[in-house]
């Protein structure tokens, strides 16, 4: 990874529910291909922080800004709802934890993959039935079960087939929420394998939410530990893990448990 | 412009801050200076708890300095950073390009085959996969790492054979700064010839080495110099 | 075939719904007009008969009918089946209003799952009964979701729905209510009629309006507008066609209902559109099994 131009600029981000903290004056900024890591317990704002970064939620305050394809660098607060939308179902991506918020359970592999090509105008069947062939391969999915629907398929199948989804655009940045949670441990491998590989053979910027620091440490370049709605340390993932500075991070950092 | 060292530590500092034990302080390091150049091979001398390897890992930014400098030369390029206040991205980096840092322990990735863990740093840096496997395989011949456990994933390996898993990761991809934290440590004497061979050939190709050595012979084989490393405060009131 | 329809019956306000509930009709078949195929929301009332059968359609028409007007309604391509002769027979009583089975005489055309075959001509208004109005409800069950897949024209939905239908059964299998764009814009269901209707939606010169009671929505492809069907490059929109011509008038044009005359299999194949088969036979065409 090269640091290039900036992908997406996060500054003062807060997003409230009422006088409650969901997450505070958060900013980093994301570069093209880098591997960003959101880590805390639960209810530390990780979730509501992806998701306010992602503009599907609003922020009180602070603002995203990204790099919009032909247009440069974007404040999201002053794009269409028509814009976002496009922006979210082709430049982005988004991986979640539970399959069913992510895939259309009821209509077969291709149809899922090909949502998004139909969606931008492809309208020759054959083509988004081959492309979508190519990706379930890509994502080590027998092309035998293209017709089928994820309904029939195993845990990590259907998060690979999330990830075939959202990649058939080819998205410059994909937003995934503890898609490895609902996962056994040994399926777990098999999807940060390939996800690893993904990223960095198609240069994917990944903002990833976990509460899983092995997660973070296998696939993330950068990590930031929330605790209560705020970032308490950010960093190199292999620095915060291993030298920690903050007391909460010491603390999460010495309660995990080593194999 | 005068040809700057690979590496350059000013005044570098290093003590942690324990939350979790009532903010105790320890000093591991202080005021430590030196200059390693291409073609040298710089063996830190001291006791264990001197804090050689923190010093070895505020080299490589997986720990950060409390104080001080860290210039390194960047590849490719004649201007220098310092690892302490680069960016993350900036590590990230200089780690695929410029610094090589090899442990005792590997960190094994799941799923993924001992030839291909080897061979990705190469690859990383712009190696043809076939080459990058082909330059993977030499190595770990090199290294006497039996043929059939080349196509495996490393986690069931024995921990000689893991780590020479991982000198080989470390060694496939010539970067002009090579960190070795203890890579013979349980090591056969023929595998740790080999790794003073290698060695040899980083020096001769124009590396520049630090290197923390258990084995007094492989140090006395590989050092052009050696920097005493004293134990810090901490260890001294420990005792 | 034409019974005498009922007389005017009093005590109920000229056909049947009061000025007010027609005002507020009318109001949204405007809207509707003016927005090519987008559902417009409107104040549906209780009417004299149970949902499904025709409540929007009759409203519709309600608000529209005049005293002068010639009301044909039509099931299924039929006069006289039981919905058909009701709905007639209902504004018989409640407006007066002069009735035909004839396509051409009629002004205005109640009607369920069919367009007839006669071509409409300017002035005349065909209002349909629409079960689900909602094309995307099939994919998107969030109402807030596909309005707003509406109003930026995100249909890619509409197309996974046909890929899947192409995947299960080789080709294109939705055979009625098959989705069309509207005047470039709205996504719309054509309501059930057969795909073989969908190419008269498109630039007809009549009035097309469409009645959803339960459902509570009006919409509307104004004279002479653009309809197209949707499909994919390489299974292009297309027809049904049948084998054989029309038994008793002999029509190779028409869309042609299936019907069983015995235990053995024996069938035959008759114009479902049943004015205009008449009228074919009238003129002296005959089909193989014409008596």
């Amino acid at each position: 990874m090269k640091p290039g131009k900036l992908l997406l600029q996060v500054r003062d981000l807060s997003k409230y529910y009422g006088n409650r903290v969901g997450c505070e004056r958060v900013s980093f900024d994301l570069f093209p291909g880098e591997v960003l890591c959101i880590a805390g317990e639960s209810g530390s704002g990780k979730s509501t922080l992806l998701q306010t970064l992602a503009f599907e939620l609003r922020p009180n305050s602070g603002s995203v800004c990204y790099d919009l394809r032909g247009e440069g660098l974007t404040d999201l607060a002053r794009l269409p709802d028509a814009s976002l939308r496009e922006l979210w179902r082709t430049d982005w991506g988004f991986v979640r934890q539970n399959p069913r918020d992510g895939l259309r359970m009821r209509v077969s592999a291709g149809a899922n993959i090909g949502e998004r090509l139909m969606a931008i105008g492809e309208r020759h069947y054959g083509d988004i039935r081959l492309q979508a062939q190519d990706w379930l391969r890509t994502v080590e999915i027998d092309e035998a079960r293209l017709d089928e629907a994820p309904t029939s398929f195993s845990g990590g199948m259907q998060q690979r087939l999330q990830i075939a989804r959202n990649l058939v655009t080819r998205p410059r940045l994909v937003f995934m929420d503890e898609p490895t949670a609902g996962l056994d441990v040994s399926v777990q491998a098999r999807f940060l394998d390939l996800l690893r590989r993904l990223t960095s053979e198609l240069n994917l910027a990944v903002i990833l939410v976990t509460h899983d620091l092995a997660v973070a440490r296998l696939l993330a370049h950068r990590l930031i530990v929330m605790r209560q709605g705020r970032v308490v340390e950010t960093g190199l993932t292999d620095q915060v893990l291993d030298d920690p500075h903050h007391p909460y991070t010491q603390l999460l950092v010495s309660s995990v448990l080593t194999a | 412009m005068p040809n700057l060292p690979t590496l350059g530590v000013r005044r570098l500092g290093k003590q942690f801050t324990l939350h979790t034990q009532g903010g105790a302080r320890i000093p591991v390091l202080d005021e430590i200076s030196f200059d390693v150049d291409h073609g040298e091979c710089l063996v830190l001398d001291g006791p264990s708890g001197a804090g050689k390897s923190t010093l070895l890992r505020c080299l490589y930014a997986n720990y950060l300095p409390t104080q001080g400098e860290i210039w390194v030369r960047e590849a490719g390029s004649p201007g220098r950073i310092d690892i302490v206040l680069a960016t993350p991205q900036q590590i990230v980096e200089l780690r695929r390009t410029t610094i090589s840092y090899v442990s005792q322990f590997l960190r094994v990735i799941p799923r993924v085959s001992a030839l291909d863990i080897v061979a990705e740093p190469a690859q990383r840096l712009g190696c043809a996969a076939a080459e990058a496997r082909d330059k993977a395989a030499a190595l770990l011949a090199r290294l006497n790492l039996p043929e059939r456990l080349w196509q495996l994933p490393p986690a069931t390996f024995s921990g000689g054979e893991q780590q020479r898993v991982n000198i080989a990761r470390g060694f496939i991809a010539e970067r002009p700064l090579m960190l070795l934290d203890e890579p013979t440590a349980s090591l056969d004497a023929i595998n740790r010839n080999m790794v003073v061979s290698l060695i040899r050939e980083a020096c001769a190709r124009g590396a520049a080495i630090v290197g923390i050595f258990h084995d007094a012979e492989v140090r006395d084989a590989v050092a052009t110099r050696r920097l005493p490393v004293q134990p810090g405060i901490a260890a001294a009131l420990a005792a | 075939m034409n019974a005498p329809e009922p007389a005017l019956q009093t005590g109920y306000n000229f056909a049947y719904l009061d000025e007010h509930t027609k005002r507020m009709i009318r109001r949204a078949l405007l809207k509707a007009v003016a927005i090519p195929g987008y559902q417009v929301p409107f104040g549906s009332r209780e009417m004299p008969l149970p949902y499904g059968w025709g409540t929007g359609g009759i409203q519709v028409t309600a608000a529209l009918i005049g005293p002068d007007d010639v009301l044909k309604v039509i099931d299924q391509g039929a006069d006289d089946t039981t919905n058909a002769v009701n709905i007639r027979s209902f504004f018989a009583r409640v407006a007066g209003v002069a009735t035909t089975t004839s396509t051409t005489d009629a002004t205005l055309i109640q009607t369920r799952h069919r367009i007839p075959e006669t071509p409409l001509a300017e002035g005349q208004i065909l209002v349909f009964q629409v079960p689900i109005p909602e094309p995307l409800r099939w994919l998107e069950p969030r109402e807030t979701e596909t309005r707003t897949m509406h109003a930026l024209r995100e249909y890619g939905l509409m197309h996974v729905k046909l890929y899947e239908d192409i995947v299960r059964h080789g080709r294109i299998a939705t055979t009625y209510d098959y989705p069309v764009i509207v005047n470039d814009h709205y996504l719309m269901r054509p309501s059930p009629i057969p795909k073989f209707d969908n190419p008269k939606l498109h630039r007809n010169p009549a009035l097309m309006l469409f009645g959803a009671g339960r459902e509570k929505r009006v919409y509307a492809v104004p004279p002479y507008t653009d309809v197209r069907s949707l499909d994919f490059d390489d299974h292009p929109f297309s027809v049904e066609r049948w084998e054989e011509p029309c038994a008793l008038c002999g029509s190779t044009e028409t869309y042609l209902d299936e019907i069983i005359l015995d235990d053995q299999g024996q069938r035959m194949f008759v114009c479902s559109d049943s004015e205009y088969c008449a009228t074919r036979q009238e003129a002296g065409h005959k089909g193989e099994m014409a008596a």
